[in-house]
């Protein structure tokens, strides 16, 4: 029982941080429940495939599959989040106006909703595979699904899903008027620290070696072995030792998105607030 | 509307920020270190390589089940699935102890020892 709770809490967690941000993020958009609803249904589904087709996926590009797959699907996960912030930095301000005016009625943002649809689905494949390919090992050592397994799963579910609301709940108790400076920041940071993944998984492959020098060590402070080192790995892509590489492009997406942001964004238009 | 734009424009950006990354070859050999999994066990379940130099592991899943190898000091993580073995690429490394196992199954460890 405990292991399967330990494991299934673990990547519900890591998707379940994503999953609050982007909550929060559409939070009082038409329509956000269905996407992130259908996001986490094309994910479960896409995590069984995977974890189906995993012999076939690891033989791949002489060996290579898992990973250039795993590249892949982070790659355009920063895609879509990138996509996203640049899309609200040009339509955010009109997205609030009509918030305001529609009092607690929703509003039309299906465009960038598509998008966060896709991050969620990507997260819940990603880790929802490990979870299916775990589980499945367990009930063939043990001969069948057992009830201890079940029991664990379900509670690390539960949990793993406590930590998703409360991530959405904390949030969401930010100030309209700053909110949408804060879930910028996230998904920006969020979609860097994927980037840095990705090389990761390139440099494990062997298919990306340059500048694949350690260039600190901070594992002495916060490991990335420890709970806290994991969350801030998903949230932000924090590593305990990263290579230049892994660095260079964490930068190189930051400073791509803020400055796509910056080019697209609408010049502020001075008009009377009704508070 | 100009909505399209910076769509395009971003994808293109991260794309390439992407793509360029990609592709550069590695000078240096590395060093090969063969292991397998078996009743749950790494065999060996010590291994040593030199300091500074790339290392490749090549693990056999003899199990029947899936295993995947992961080590948080090594940063590597991969699923074998049974009867399948796996090549995983690790940096240059300094001194010292790094430990790796089974992610599915955590009883399963074994250590890397860079003297």
């Amino acid at each position: 029982m405990l292991p399967s709770l330990v494991i299934v809490f673990r990547e519900v967690f890591e998707a379940g941080l994503i999953v609050g941000i982007v909550m929060a993020v559409t939070s009082g958009v038409a329509g956000r429940g269905r996407w992130i609803a259908g996001g986490v249904a094309a994910g479960i589904l896409g995590a069984c495939a995977v974890a189906v087709f995993t012999g076939g996926l690891s033989q791949l590009c002489g060996g290579a599959g898992q990973e250039l797959f795993n590249a892949c699907i982070l790659g355009f996960a920063v895609l879509m989040l990138g996509w996203h912030n640049v899309w609200m930095a040009r339509h955010g301000r009109e997205l609030a106006a009509e918030m305001r005016a529609a009092g607690e009625a929703v509003v039309d943002g299906s465009k960038s909703l598509a998008a966060l649809a896709v991050v969620v689905t990507i997260a819940v494949l990603r880790e929802g595979s490990e979870v299916a390919l775990f589980l499945y090992g367990v009930a063939a050592a043990e001969g069948g699904a057992s009830v201890g397994m079940l029991i664990g799963g379900v509670i690390g579910l539960i949990l793993g899903s406590l930590v998703c609301l409360l991530t959405y709940l904390g949030l969401v108790t930010i100030p309209t008027r700053y909110l949408f400076g804060v879930t910028s920041t996230l998904i920006a940071l969020l979609a860097a620290g994927m980037a840095a993944q990705a090389i990761a998984f390139l440099q494990q492959a062997d298919i990306l070696t340059a500048f694949d020098q350690t260039v600190w060590d901070t594992s002495w402070i916060l490991s990335d072995e420890s709970w806290l080192g994991r969350a801030l790995h998903t949230l932000i892509g924090y590593v305990d030792q990263p290579t230049a590489m892994q660095l260079i492009v964490y930068a190189a997406t930051l400073a791509a998105i803020i400055g796509l942001m910056k080019l697209f964004a609408v010049p502020p238009v001075q008009r009377p607030r009704t508070a | 509307m100009t909505t399209n734009a910076p769509a395009k424009l971003s994808s293109i950006l991260l794309a390439s920020i992407f793509v360029l990354s990609v592709g550069v070859a590695r000078a240096d050999e590395p060093v090969m270190l063969s292991l397998t999994i078996k009743d749950h066990q790494f065999e060996p379940a010590e291994v040593h390589a030199p300091a500074g130099k790339p290392i490749a592991f090549t693990v056999k899943n003899l199990g029947s089940i899936a295993a995947e190898f992961e080590s948080d000091t090594l940063h590597v993580e991969k699923v074998i699935p049974p009867g399948g073995e796996a090549t995983v690429y690790v940096r240059p490394l300094a001194p010292g102890r790094y430990n790796f196992f089974d992610d599915f199954h955590h009883a399963t460890k074994g250590s890397l020892v860079v003297p």
